[in-house]
């Protein structure tokens, strides 16, 4: 009979529990809600889906209330930024809420986001969108919202699923990453 | 240290997170087992996504350098289980 000592029980133990973690499917799989539709918080579900991608994760976006913007046809007209109440927005010169609240505010902001994204070589919503898709994310949009906001199937993007809470949730437990943005 | 030859270069200069890694992602795809990806990125997250994205898929970072602000990482694809 071979003599197995302690240490090598120790190792064997932690080599099939390495094992076992890198059989996990919940360890390679991400369930991501994407809730909010102005152009600033586009992106950080997106640039986690395709990162998440990257790294061998199974990712599903699922979009509902005003995230469903980001998977609309319009999104470059649909996504904006909106100064007011958003002190954290980087300004050339600081802006009181009441001058940020005139009319064309909106739009100048937008495209100062834009500008500033685009000399950066950020890419944009739609090549993320490209991109996630490219890496097979799955881009979920909430049924109940879509109908709540009067939307059709046409009005997003190709290859956009539908799906409710639930289907959302049985997914999502079996993900240890679940993020609501 | 020995030159690394590469079967595979992806130029992800100029691109900003996530990019670089879905670029080095789609070639490293087409790649066969044991193929050394050369990945070229300026933005300085990849200093951490680079080794991140290859550790996570079972790759080998064979060597990260800088050269005049370009990062140069060589990836070797995990050979097959």
């Amino acid at each position: 009979m071979t003599h197995v000592s302690e240490d090598d029980v120790r190792r064997i133990v932690r080599e099939e529990i390495e094992r076992a973690f890198r059989r996990d499917p919940a360890a390679r799989t991400a369930a991501i809600i994407a809730s909010k539709g102005t152009l600033d918080w586009a992106y950080p579900p997106l640039i986690l889906a395709n990162a998440a991608a990257a790294v061998g994760m199974d990712v599903s976006v699922f979009f509902t209330f005003y995230g469903l913007n980001i998977i609309h046809r319009d999104a470059d007209r649909k996504l904006k930024i909106d100064p007011v109440g958003n002190p954290a927005m980087p300004m050339p010169v600081p802006i009181p809420d009441i001058v940020s609240a005139l009319p064309g505010m909106v739009p100048m902001a937008t495209a100062m986001m834009r500008s500033k994204f685009a000399k950066k070589n950020v890419a944009t919503v739609g090549e993320l969108l490209r991109s996630a898709q490219e890496a097979e994310v799955r881009l979920v949009a909430c049924q109940m919202t879509v109908d709540v906001f009067g939307y059709t199937a046409g009005d997003f993007i190709d290859g956009v699923e539908f799906g409710g809470a639930a289907a959302f949730m049985a997914g999502a437990r079996k993900a240890h990453v679940t993020l609501f943005i | 240290m020995p030159d690394i030859i590469e079967d595979q270069l992806v130029d992800a200069r100029d691109l900003m997170c996530p990019m670089p890694v879905m670029a080095a992602n789609r070639a490293m795809r087409r790649l066969q087992p044991n193929q050394i990806l050369k990945v070229l990125a300026t933005d300085r997250g990849s200093l951490s996504d680079i080794p991140a994205w290859a550790d996570a898929n079972g790759d080998e970072l064979l060597s990260s350098s800088e050269d005049g602000g370009v990062y140069v990482f060589y990836v070797r694809k995990a050979s097959e289980e």
